[in-house]
Protein backbone atom coordinates (compact mmCIF):
# COMPACT_ATOMS: atom_id res chain seq x y z
CA UNK A 1 0.00 0.00 0.00
CA UNK A 2 3.05 2.40 1.29
CA UNK A 3 4.53 2.02 -2.40
CA UNK A 4 1.63 2.93 -4.23
CA UNK A 5 1.20 6.15 -2.19
CA UNK A 6 4.81 7.05 -2.87
CA UNK A 7 4.08 6.41 -6.96
CA UNK A 8 0.98 8.47 -6.68
CA UNK A 9 2.71 11.27 -4.15
CA UNK A 10 5.46 11.18 -7.07
CA UNK A 11 3.39 11.96 -9.79
CA UNK A 12 1.22 14.47 -8.14
CA UNK A 13 4.24 16.23 -7.23
CA UNK A 14 5.99 16.03 -10.50
CA UNK A 15 3.35 17.13 -12.94
CA UNK A 16 1.69 19.67 -10.44
CA UNK A 17 5.02 21.13 -10.23
CA UNK A 18 5.56 21.43 -14.20
CA UNK A 19 1.55 22.84 -14.23
CA UNK A 20 2.36 25.33 -11.59
CA UNK A 21 5.54 26.58 -13.20
CA UNK A 22 5.58 25.37 -17.19
CA UNK A 23 9.43 26.16 -17.40
CA UNK A 24 9.78 23.55 -14.94
CA UNK A 25 9.34 20.82 -17.54
CA UNK A 26 12.87 20.69 -18.73
CA UNK A 27 14.43 20.89 -15.78
CA UNK A 28 12.21 17.69 -14.62
CA UNK A 29 12.58 16.33 -17.76
CA UNK A 30 16.30 16.37 -17.66
CA UNK A 31 16.45 15.18 -13.55
CA UNK A 32 14.60 12.32 -13.94
CA UNK A 33 16.98 11.66 -17.23
CA UNK A 34 19.79 11.59 -15.19
CA UNK A 35 18.68 9.10 -12.11
CA UNK A 36 17.73 6.86 -14.68
CA UNK A 37 21.67 7.46 -15.38
CA UNK A 38 23.00 7.54 -12.18
CA UNK A 39 20.04 4.30 -11.46
CA UNK A 40 22.55 2.71 -13.68
CA UNK A 41 25.72 3.41 -11.55
CA UNK A 42 23.75 2.63 -8.51
CA UNK A 43 23.51 -0.86 -9.80
CA UNK A 44 27.65 -0.74 -10.51
CA UNK A 45 27.90 0.02 -7.05
CA UNK A 46 26.58 -2.71 -5.18
CA UNK A 47 28.90 -4.53 -6.65
CA UNK A 48 31.15 -2.04 -5.13
CA UNK A 49 32.24 -1.08 -8.35
CA UNK A 50 32.17 2.72 -10.07
CA UNK A 51 32.59 3.12 -13.62
CA UNK A 52 33.72 6.81 -15.21
CA UNK A 53 32.84 6.05 -18.77
CA UNK A 54 29.32 5.67 -18.09
CA UNK A 55 27.91 8.28 -20.30
CA UNK A 56 29.30 6.77 -23.41
CA UNK A 57 26.36 4.17 -22.97
CA UNK A 58 23.73 7.65 -22.66
CA UNK A 59 25.51 9.02 -26.22
CA UNK A 60 25.31 5.84 -27.77
CA UNK A 61 21.47 5.48 -27.12
CA UNK A 62 21.53 9.20 -27.63
CA UNK A 63 23.07 8.98 -31.26
CA UNK A 64 21.47 5.59 -32.65
CA UNK A 65 17.86 7.63 -31.91
CA UNK A 66 19.39 10.68 -34.10
CA UNK A 67 20.39 8.19 -36.83
CA UNK A 68 17.67 6.64 -37.08
CA UNK A 69 15.28 9.52 -36.76
CA UNK A 70 17.28 10.91 -39.70
CA UNK A 71 17.03 7.68 -41.67
CA UNK A 72 13.13 6.74 -40.96
CA UNK A 73 11.95 10.22 -40.30
CA UNK A 74 8.35 9.06 -39.56
CA UNK A 75 9.36 6.57 -36.58
CA UNK A 76 7.71 6.90 -33.58
CA UNK A 77 9.12 8.47 -30.69
CA UNK A 78 8.75 5.82 -28.49
CA UNK A 79 10.07 3.34 -30.91
CA UNK A 80 13.20 5.65 -31.21
CA UNK A 81 13.74 5.24 -27.77
CA UNK A 82 13.13 1.12 -27.57
CA UNK A 83 16.12 1.47 -30.50
CA UNK A 84 18.39 3.32 -28.65
CA UNK A 85 18.23 1.75 -25.94
CA UNK A 86 19.02 -1.85 -27.66
CA UNK A 87 22.03 -0.27 -29.09
CA UNK A 88 23.44 0.15 -25.48
CA UNK A 89 22.22 -2.95 -24.75
CA UNK A 90 24.19 -4.68 -27.35
CA UNK A 91 27.48 -2.18 -27.00
CA UNK A 92 26.72 -2.90 -23.02
CA UNK A 93 26.82 -6.55 -23.91
CA UNK A 94 30.15 -6.35 -25.70
CA UNK A 95 31.94 -3.66 -23.90
CA UNK A 96 30.83 -5.45 -20.85
CA UNK A 97 32.38 -9.15 -21.78
CA UNK A 98 35.77 -7.27 -21.90
CA UNK A 99 35.72 -4.67 -18.04
CA UNK A 100 33.51 -7.25 -15.85
CA UNK A 101 37.64 -9.18 -15.67
CA UNK A 102 38.70 -6.18 -14.42
CA UNK A 103 37.99 -4.97 -10.56
CA UNK A 104 38.03 -1.48 -8.89
CA UNK A 105 40.34 1.37 -10.11
CA UNK A 106 41.03 -0.65 -13.63
CA UNK A 107 37.31 -1.03 -14.13
CA UNK A 108 36.68 2.30 -13.71
CA UNK A 109 39.60 3.79 -15.63
CA UNK A 110 39.02 1.28 -19.03
CA UNK A 111 35.24 1.98 -18.95
CA UNK A 112 37.09 5.80 -18.68
CA UNK A 113 39.43 5.09 -21.58
CA UNK A 114 36.59 3.32 -23.70
CA UNK A 115 34.13 6.11 -23.52
CA UNK A 116 37.09 8.52 -24.44
CA UNK A 117 37.32 6.37 -27.71
CA UNK A 118 33.74 7.17 -28.52
CA UNK A 119 33.87 10.65 -27.68
CA UNK A 120 36.96 11.46 -29.83
CA UNK A 121 35.34 9.28 -32.94
CA UNK A 122 32.28 11.15 -32.82
CA UNK A 123 33.84 14.36 -32.77
CA UNK A 124 36.37 13.77 -35.49
CA UNK A 125 34.01 11.51 -38.35
CA UNK A 126 32.23 15.34 -38.98
CA UNK A 127 30.81 13.56 -42.07
CA UNK A 128 28.79 10.95 -40.23
CA UNK A 129 28.24 11.98 -36.66
CA UNK A 130 28.50 16.02 -37.57
CA UNK A 131 31.47 16.50 -35.32
CA UNK A 132 31.35 18.46 -32.10
CA UNK A 133 28.18 20.11 -33.26
CA UNK A 134 26.10 16.91 -32.78
CA UNK A 135 23.34 16.01 -34.91
CA UNK A 136 19.84 17.30 -34.74
CA UNK A 137 16.54 15.38 -33.96
CA UNK A 138 13.75 16.20 -35.28
CA UNK A 139 10.76 16.13 -32.92
CA UNK A 140 8.94 12.97 -33.51
CA UNK A 141 6.01 11.52 -33.20
CA UNK A 142 4.71 10.49 -29.80
CA UNK A 143 2.41 7.73 -29.65
CA UNK A 144 1.45 8.30 -32.91
CA UNK A 145 0.24 11.82 -32.31
CA UNK A 146 2.64 14.94 -34.10
CA UNK A 147 2.79 17.57 -31.01
CA UNK A 148 3.85 20.86 -30.94
CA UNK A 149 6.25 22.02 -28.74
CA UNK A 150 4.49 22.37 -25.38
CA UNK A 151 2.31 19.72 -25.45
CA UNK A 152 5.15 17.26 -26.66
CA UNK A 153 7.59 18.09 -23.74
CA UNK A 154 4.18 17.46 -21.10
CA UNK A 155 3.79 14.31 -23.15
CA UNK A 156 7.46 13.46 -22.72
CA UNK A 157 7.61 13.83 -19.13
CA UNK A 158 4.92 11.73 -18.30
CA UNK A 159 6.68 8.81 -20.38
CA UNK A 160 10.02 9.87 -18.56
CA UNK A 161 8.06 9.76 -14.86
CA UNK A 162 6.72 6.37 -15.90
CA UNK A 163 9.46 4.83 -17.25
CA UNK A 164 11.43 6.24 -13.83
CA UNK A 165 8.80 4.45 -11.36
CA UNK A 166 8.76 1.47 -13.44
CA UNK A 167 12.87 1.24 -13.26
CA UNK A 168 12.88 2.05 -9.54
CA UNK A 169 10.64 -0.88 -9.01
CA UNK A 170 12.39 -3.18 -11.27
CA UNK A 171 15.67 -2.76 -9.95
CA UNK A 172 14.82 -2.84 -6.54
CA UNK A 173 13.20 -6.47 -7.18
CA UNK A 174 16.33 -6.90 -9.08
CA UNK A 175 18.25 -6.08 -6.17
CA UNK A 176 16.42 -8.38 -3.69
CA UNK A 177 16.54 -11.21 -6.03
CA UNK A 178 19.48 -13.96 -5.98
CA UNK A 179 20.83 -12.50 -8.81
CA UNK A 180 20.94 -9.15 -7.48
CA UNK A 181 22.23 -10.52 -4.02
CA UNK A 182 24.92 -12.16 -5.71
CA UNK A 183 25.92 -9.24 -7.39
CA UNK A 184 25.72 -7.07 -4.05
CA UNK A 185 28.40 -10.27 -2.90
CA UNK A 186 31.01 -9.32 -5.45
CA UNK A 187 31.55 -6.56 -3.07
CA UNK A 188 32.41 -8.18 0.11
CA UNK A 189 33.35 -11.87 -1.04
CA UNK A 190 34.24 -12.63 -4.67
CA UNK A 191 36.52 -15.93 -3.69
CA UNK A 192 33.36 -17.64 -2.23
CA UNK A 193 31.29 -16.76 -4.82
CA UNK A 194 33.63 -18.72 -6.53
CA UNK A 195 33.61 -21.20 -3.92
CA UNK A 196 29.72 -21.68 -4.16
CA UNK A 197 30.13 -22.83 -7.74
CA UNK A 198 28.94 -18.98 -8.97
CA UNK A 199 30.95 -17.10 -11.94
CA UNK A 200 31.32 -13.59 -10.40
CA UNK A 201 31.94 -12.23 -13.78
CA UNK A 202 28.65 -13.43 -15.10
CA UNK A 203 26.98 -11.78 -12.38
CA UNK A 204 28.82 -9.32 -12.74
CA UNK A 205 27.80 -8.83 -16.62
CA UNK A 206 24.16 -8.97 -16.00
CA UNK A 207 24.83 -6.24 -13.42
CA UNK A 208 26.78 -4.51 -16.06
CA UNK A 209 24.65 -4.88 -18.78
CA UNK A 210 21.27 -3.78 -16.90
CA UNK A 211 23.51 -0.61 -16.02
CA UNK A 212 24.17 0.12 -19.61
CA UNK A 213 20.83 -0.43 -20.61
CA UNK A 214 19.72 2.41 -17.60
CA UNK A 215 22.33 4.71 -18.84
CA UNK A 216 21.05 4.03 -22.56
CA UNK A 217 17.27 4.78 -21.79
CA UNK A 218 18.37 8.25 -19.90
CA UNK A 219 20.23 9.34 -23.01
CA UNK A 220 17.49 8.42 -25.49
CA UNK A 221 14.94 10.39 -23.43
CA UNK A 222 17.84 12.82 -23.03
CA UNK A 223 18.38 13.38 -26.85
CA UNK A 224 14.55 13.54 -27.74
CA UNK A 225 14.11 16.42 -25.17
CA UNK A 226 16.95 18.32 -26.19
CA UNK A 227 16.91 17.93 -29.97
CA UNK A 228 19.94 17.44 -30.15
CA UNK A 229 23.06 15.08 -29.31
CA UNK A 230 26.52 16.10 -29.16
CA UNK A 231 29.61 14.23 -28.13
CA UNK A 232 29.92 15.99 -24.78
CA UNK A 233 26.83 13.48 -23.78
CA UNK A 234 29.76 10.93 -23.30
CA UNK A 235 32.32 13.15 -22.10
CA UNK A 236 33.99 11.81 -19.08
CA UNK A 237 32.20 14.78 -17.18
CA UNK A 238 29.08 14.06 -17.85
CA UNK A 239 29.92 10.24 -16.49
CA UNK A 240 31.20 11.95 -13.71
CA UNK A 241 28.07 13.78 -12.96
CA UNK A 242 26.13 10.54 -12.88
CA UNK A 243 28.69 9.05 -10.35
CA UNK A 244 28.30 12.26 -8.29
CA UNK A 245 24.36 11.92 -8.67
CA UNK A 246 24.60 8.00 -7.06
CA UNK A 247 26.88 9.02 -4.18
CA UNK A 248 24.68 11.64 -3.35
CA UNK A 249 21.79 9.84 -3.77
CA UNK A 250 23.15 6.92 -2.22
CA UNK A 251 22.95 2.89 -3.17
CA UNK A 252 20.95 1.99 -0.29
CA UNK A 253 17.39 2.20 -2.78
CA UNK A 254 17.01 2.84 -6.26
CA UNK A 255 14.79 5.57 -5.36
CA UNK A 256 17.99 6.98 -4.20
CA UNK A 257 19.07 7.91 -7.94
CA UNK A 258 16.67 10.12 -8.36
CA UNK A 259 16.37 11.74 -5.03
CA UNK A 260 19.93 12.65 -5.72
CA UNK A 261 19.10 13.31 -9.79
CA UNK A 262 16.50 16.24 -8.28
CA UNK A 263 18.73 17.72 -5.64
CA UNK A 264 21.72 17.80 -8.29
CA UNK A 265 19.54 19.60 -11.05
CA UNK A 266 18.57 22.55 -8.79
CA UNK A 267 21.75 22.88 -6.84
CA UNK A 268 22.97 23.43 -10.26
CA UNK A 269 20.45 25.87 -11.14
CA UNK A 270 20.41 28.09 -8.23
CA UNK A 271 24.89 27.95 -8.07
CA UNK A 272 24.55 29.12 -11.55
CA UNK A 273 22.82 31.71 -10.35
CA UNK A 274 24.12 32.57 -7.46
CA UNK A 275 27.53 32.25 -8.42
CA UNK A 276 27.47 32.07 -11.94
CA UNK A 277 31.05 31.60 -12.19
CA UNK A 278 31.76 29.46 -9.78
CA UNK A 279 28.81 27.28 -9.59
CA UNK A 280 31.68 23.68 -9.82
CA UNK A 281 32.39 25.09 -6.52
CA UNK A 282 29.22 24.61 -4.57
CA UNK A 283 28.83 21.38 -6.16
CA UNK A 284 32.27 20.23 -4.83
CA UNK A 285 31.70 21.35 -0.99
CA UNK A 286 28.43 19.90 -1.09
CA UNK A 287 29.92 16.59 -2.14
CA UNK A 288 32.78 16.99 -0.13
CA UNK A 289 29.92 17.02 2.95
CA UNK A 290 28.37 14.34 1.74
CA UNK A 291 31.38 12.01 1.74
CA UNK A 292 32.16 13.38 5.02
CA UNK A 293 28.94 12.99 6.84
CA UNK A 294 26.61 11.17 4.54
CA UNK A 295 28.76 8.33 3.38
CA UNK A 296 25.76 6.34 2.21
CA UNK A 297 23.81 9.14 0.84
CA UNK A 298 20.67 10.34 1.25
CA UNK A 299 18.73 7.06 1.44
CA UNK A 300 21.78 6.16 3.80
CA UNK A 301 20.25 8.70 6.30
CA UNK A 302 16.36 7.40 5.43
CA UNK A 303 17.36 3.64 6.00
CA UNK A 304 19.28 4.73 9.36
CA UNK A 305 16.12 6.17 10.66
CA UNK A 306 14.38 3.40 9.47
CA UNK A 307 16.53 1.10 11.02
CA UNK A 308 16.65 3.15 14.37
CA UNK A 309 12.71 3.16 14.75
CA UNK A 310 12.71 -0.24 14.09
CA UNK A 311 14.70 -0.83 17.46
CA UNK A 312 17.12 -2.84 16.10
CA UNK A 313 20.25 -0.88 15.15
CA UNK B 1 35.95 -49.24 -5.96
CA UNK B 2 37.17 -46.25 -7.14
CA UNK B 3 38.89 -43.65 -4.44
CA UNK B 4 36.88 -40.35 -3.33
CA UNK B 5 40.04 -38.19 -4.10
CA UNK B 6 43.20 -39.31 -5.84
CA UNK B 7 46.11 -37.54 -6.43
CA UNK B 8 49.40 -39.21 -8.58
CA UNK B 9 52.67 -37.45 -8.27
CA UNK B 10 51.54 -34.20 -7.86
CA UNK B 11 54.19 -31.71 -7.33
CA UNK B 12 54.63 -28.33 -7.10
CA UNK B 13 57.81 -25.74 -6.57
CA UNK B 14 57.56 -22.12 -6.26
CA UNK B 15 61.08 -21.14 -7.59
CA UNK B 16 63.78 -23.49 -5.55
CA UNK B 17 61.11 -23.91 -2.87
CA UNK B 18 59.51 -27.22 -3.09
CA UNK B 19 56.12 -27.29 -1.33
CA UNK B 20 54.29 -30.61 -2.80
CA UNK B 21 57.00 -33.23 -4.20
CA UNK B 22 55.35 -36.13 -5.63
CA UNK B 23 52.46 -36.33 -3.32
CA UNK B 24 50.37 -39.84 -4.08
CA UNK B 25 47.36 -39.33 -1.93
CA UNK B 26 43.92 -41.59 -1.70
CA UNK B 27 40.85 -40.81 0.63
CA UNK B 28 38.00 -42.86 0.55
CA UNK B 29 33.86 -42.23 0.83
CA UNK B 30 33.71 -41.74 5.06
CA UNK B 31 36.57 -40.70 5.91
CA UNK B 32 37.48 -38.31 8.37
CA UNK B 33 41.36 -37.10 7.28
CA UNK B 34 43.14 -34.90 9.67
CA UNK B 35 46.01 -33.11 8.08
CA UNK B 36 48.94 -31.96 10.45
CA UNK B 37 52.18 -30.50 9.89
CA UNK B 38 54.50 -27.58 10.99
CA UNK B 39 53.74 -24.10 9.24
CA UNK B 40 54.76 -23.79 5.83
CA UNK B 41 55.62 -27.52 5.32
CA UNK B 42 52.86 -27.71 2.39
CA UNK B 43 49.33 -28.41 3.85
CA UNK B 44 47.49 -25.37 2.72
CA UNK B 45 49.24 -25.75 -0.57
CA UNK B 46 47.96 -29.46 -1.05
CA UNK B 47 44.44 -28.28 -0.57
CA UNK B 48 44.59 -25.04 -2.86
CA UNK B 49 45.95 -27.62 -5.54
CA UNK B 50 43.07 -30.18 -4.85
CA UNK B 51 40.26 -26.95 -4.77
CA UNK B 52 41.52 -25.77 -8.49
CA UNK B 53 43.33 -22.76 -6.83
CA UNK B 54 46.90 -23.64 -7.49
CA UNK B 55 48.08 -25.40 -10.50
CA UNK B 56 50.39 -28.36 -10.11
CA UNK B 57 53.63 -28.53 -11.75
CA UNK B 58 53.23 -32.13 -12.75
CA UNK B 59 51.35 -34.51 -11.47
CA UNK B 60 46.85 -35.37 -11.38
CA UNK B 61 44.25 -35.04 -9.12
CA UNK B 62 41.29 -37.21 -9.66
CA UNK B 63 37.48 -36.82 -7.51
CA UNK B 64 35.22 -40.34 -8.17
CA UNK B 65 37.95 -41.18 -10.33
CA UNK B 66 37.30 -38.14 -12.69
CA UNK B 67 40.39 -35.67 -13.85
CA UNK B 68 40.02 -32.30 -12.19
CA UNK B 69 43.19 -31.29 -12.52
CA UNK B 70 44.01 -27.64 -13.29
CA UNK B 71 40.24 -26.86 -13.09
CA UNK B 72 38.92 -23.62 -11.62
CA UNK B 73 37.68 -23.54 -8.25
CA UNK B 74 33.94 -23.04 -9.47
CA UNK B 75 34.20 -26.12 -11.90
CA UNK B 76 35.15 -28.40 -9.10
CA UNK B 77 32.76 -26.95 -6.84
CA UNK B 78 30.16 -27.98 -9.00
CA UNK B 79 31.84 -31.89 -9.17
CA UNK B 80 31.33 -32.27 -5.07
CA UNK B 81 34.23 -30.83 -3.71
CA UNK B 82 33.87 -28.18 -1.29
CA UNK B 83 35.73 -26.15 0.93
CA UNK B 84 36.43 -23.92 3.87
CA UNK B 85 38.63 -21.23 4.57
CA UNK B 86 41.10 -20.52 7.65
CA UNK B 87 39.78 -17.16 7.46
CA UNK B 88 36.38 -17.14 7.14
CA UNK B 89 34.88 -16.16 3.23
CA UNK B 90 31.90 -14.71 4.10
CA UNK B 91 29.59 -11.83 2.46
CA UNK B 92 29.83 -9.32 5.33
CA UNK B 93 27.57 -7.46 4.37
CA UNK B 94 24.70 -9.73 4.02
CA UNK B 95 22.73 -11.94 6.96
CA UNK B 96 23.50 -15.36 8.08
CA UNK B 97 20.25 -16.32 6.42
CA UNK B 98 21.20 -14.81 3.27
CA UNK B 99 24.52 -16.17 3.22
CA UNK B 100 23.20 -19.56 3.19
CA UNK B 101 20.09 -18.93 0.84
CA UNK B 102 23.37 -18.06 -1.92
CA UNK B 103 24.47 -21.56 -1.18
CA UNK B 104 21.41 -22.89 -1.99
CA UNK B 105 20.66 -20.84 -4.80
CA UNK B 106 24.45 -21.96 -6.35
CA UNK B 107 23.73 -25.35 -6.05
CA UNK B 108 20.86 -25.48 -8.51
CA UNK B 109 22.16 -23.26 -10.44
CA UNK B 110 19.17 -21.04 -10.36
CA UNK B 111 20.31 -17.69 -10.01
CA UNK B 112 18.08 -15.23 -10.90
CA UNK B 113 17.15 -11.73 -12.01
CA UNK B 114 13.94 -12.33 -11.00
CA UNK B 115 12.91 -14.20 -8.41
CA UNK B 116 13.60 -12.82 -4.56
CA UNK B 117 16.51 -14.40 -2.66
CA UNK B 118 14.18 -15.48 0.03
CA UNK B 119 12.08 -17.54 -1.69
CA UNK B 120 9.92 -20.23 0.31
CA UNK B 121 10.64 -23.12 -1.37
CA UNK B 122 14.22 -23.38 -0.01
CA UNK B 123 13.19 -22.17 3.81
CA UNK B 124 13.11 -25.56 5.38
CA UNK B 125 16.61 -26.84 4.54
CA UNK B 126 17.66 -23.06 5.31
CA UNK B 127 16.34 -23.41 9.07
CA UNK B 128 17.57 -27.06 8.91
CA UNK B 129 21.20 -26.20 7.96
CA UNK B 130 20.43 -23.03 10.46
CA UNK B 131 19.41 -25.56 13.27
CA UNK B 132 22.83 -27.94 12.10
CA UNK B 133 25.47 -25.13 12.67
CA UNK B 134 23.15 -23.51 15.89
CA UNK B 135 22.62 -20.07 14.14
CA UNK B 136 19.33 -20.20 14.19
CA UNK B 137 19.05 -17.68 16.70
CA UNK B 138 21.67 -15.71 15.00
CA UNK B 139 19.87 -15.54 11.29
CA UNK B 140 18.82 -12.32 10.81
CA UNK B 141 22.29 -11.18 12.22
CA UNK B 142 24.97 -9.45 9.93
CA UNK B 143 27.73 -11.71 9.25
CA UNK B 144 30.44 -8.51 9.84
CA UNK B 145 28.87 -8.90 13.57
CA UNK B 146 29.83 -12.93 14.33
CA UNK B 147 32.40 -13.77 16.72
CA UNK B 148 35.10 -15.63 14.78
CA UNK B 149 33.51 -19.21 15.89
CA UNK B 150 30.42 -18.17 14.78
CA UNK B 151 32.04 -17.17 11.21
CA UNK B 152 33.48 -20.46 11.35
CA UNK B 153 30.72 -22.33 11.43
CA UNK B 154 28.93 -20.52 8.84
CA UNK B 155 31.62 -20.96 6.39
CA UNK B 156 31.47 -24.49 7.05
CA UNK B 157 27.44 -24.46 6.77
CA UNK B 158 27.66 -22.39 3.29
CA UNK B 159 29.98 -25.20 2.11
CA UNK B 160 27.46 -27.77 3.47
CA UNK B 161 24.31 -26.18 1.58
CA UNK B 162 26.28 -27.24 -1.37
CA UNK B 163 25.97 -30.45 -0.50
CA UNK B 164 29.42 -31.97 -1.19
CA UNK B 165 30.58 -35.68 -1.78
CA UNK B 166 34.10 -34.19 0.15
CA UNK B 167 34.55 -31.52 2.14
CA UNK B 168 37.66 -29.80 3.04
CA UNK B 169 38.14 -27.92 6.13
CA UNK B 170 41.22 -25.51 6.54
CA UNK B 171 41.78 -25.03 10.39
CA UNK B 172 38.37 -24.89 11.12
CA UNK B 173 39.32 -24.35 14.86
CA UNK B 174 42.14 -21.30 14.43
CA UNK B 175 41.21 -18.32 15.94
CA UNK B 176 38.59 -19.87 18.00
CA UNK B 177 39.61 -19.75 21.70
CA UNK B 178 40.68 -22.69 23.08
CA UNK B 179 37.03 -22.74 25.79
CA UNK B 180 34.84 -22.76 22.59
CA UNK B 181 37.34 -25.27 20.03
CA UNK B 182 35.63 -28.27 21.42
CA UNK B 183 32.18 -26.57 21.00
CA UNK B 184 32.83 -25.36 17.11
CA UNK B 185 34.23 -28.62 16.20
CA UNK B 186 31.72 -31.00 17.78
CA UNK B 187 28.93 -28.76 15.79
CA UNK B 188 30.83 -29.10 12.89
CA UNK B 189 31.51 -32.88 13.06
CA UNK B 190 27.66 -33.58 13.81
CA UNK B 191 26.64 -31.50 11.00
CA UNK B 192 29.18 -33.59 8.71
CA UNK B 193 27.64 -36.78 10.14
CA UNK B 194 24.39 -35.71 9.56
CA UNK B 195 24.88 -34.48 6.00
CA UNK B 196 27.28 -37.98 5.55
CA UNK B 197 30.10 -35.57 3.73
CA UNK B 198 33.57 -36.95 3.90
CA UNK B 199 36.24 -34.03 5.21
CA UNK B 200 39.57 -33.80 5.49
CA UNK B 201 40.41 -31.00 8.22
CA UNK B 202 43.81 -29.61 8.64
CA UNK B 203 44.30 -28.80 12.53
CA UNK B 204 47.27 -28.24 14.69
CA UNK B 205 45.24 -29.64 17.83
CA UNK B 206 46.49 -33.16 19.34
CA UNK B 207 43.32 -33.35 21.13
CA UNK B 208 40.99 -32.38 18.51
CA UNK B 209 43.10 -34.85 16.30
CA UNK B 210 43.03 -37.56 17.96
CA UNK B 211 39.24 -37.41 19.04
CA UNK B 212 37.65 -36.73 15.87
CA UNK B 213 39.90 -37.97 12.90
CA UNK B 214 39.71 -41.64 11.50
CA UNK B 215 43.07 -40.79 10.38
CA UNK B 216 46.17 -38.80 9.90
CA UNK B 217 48.07 -37.92 7.09
CA UNK B 218 50.99 -35.51 8.78
CA UNK B 219 53.24 -32.90 6.26
CA UNK B 220 57.18 -32.86 6.24
CA UNK B 221 58.21 -30.38 3.59
CA UNK B 222 55.88 -30.53 0.57
CA UNK B 223 55.30 -34.69 1.06
CA UNK B 224 53.60 -36.98 3.38
CA UNK B 225 55.73 -38.57 5.70
CA UNK B 226 53.30 -40.25 7.66
CA UNK B 227 49.80 -41.88 7.06
CA UNK B 228 47.57 -44.30 8.83
CA UNK B 229 45.80 -43.74 11.97
CA UNK B 230 45.81 -41.35 14.92
CA UNK B 231 47.73 -43.81 17.22
CA UNK B 232 50.19 -44.54 14.54
CA UNK B 233 51.20 -41.72 13.01
CA UNK B 234 51.09 -39.94 16.44
CA UNK B 235 53.04 -42.08 18.15
CA UNK B 236 55.79 -42.11 15.43
CA UNK B 237 58.93 -40.54 16.32
CA UNK B 238 59.80 -38.54 13.63
CA UNK B 239 56.44 -36.84 13.40
CA UNK B 240 56.78 -36.61 16.95
CA UNK B 241 60.26 -34.45 16.65
CA UNK B 242 59.61 -33.15 13.57
CA UNK B 243 55.29 -32.26 13.47
CA UNK B 244 54.59 -32.24 17.05
CA UNK B 245 57.87 -30.75 18.71
CA UNK B 246 57.42 -32.94 21.37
Amino acid sequence: MRPLLLNIAAVVVVLGLASAFPWLKIPLILSLCYGLAALGIVVLLKAGQISFGHAMYACISGYAVAFLGRQFPSADGVLLVVAGTLASVIAGMLIGAFVVRYREIFFGMLNLAISMVLFTILGKFYSVTGGTDGLRINRPTLFGAQLSRDPFEIVLLVLVLAISLVAIWGVQRYFLSSGGQALAAIKTNETRLEYLGVSAKKVLWKGYVLSASLCGLSGALFGLSQGLVTPEMGYWLRSGEFVFIAILGGAGHAVGAFVGALIYEFLKMYAAALVSGSWQMVLGAILIVIIYFLPKGITGLINRRKRLGGGAV
Amino acid sequence: MTALLQTNDLTLAFGGLVVANGINFSLEEGERLAVIGQNGAGKTTFINICTGLIKPNKGRVSLSGQDITGQSPRKIVKQGMARSFQLPQLFLEHTVRECLQLSAVARSGSLSSWSLLSGGSRAIEIDRMLDLISLRDRQDELCINLPEGQRKLLDVGMSLMLEPKLLILDEPTSGVSTEEKHGVMEILMHALDEQKVTAIFVEHDVDIVKRYATRVAAWISGAIAADGTPASVLNNPLIQREVLGE
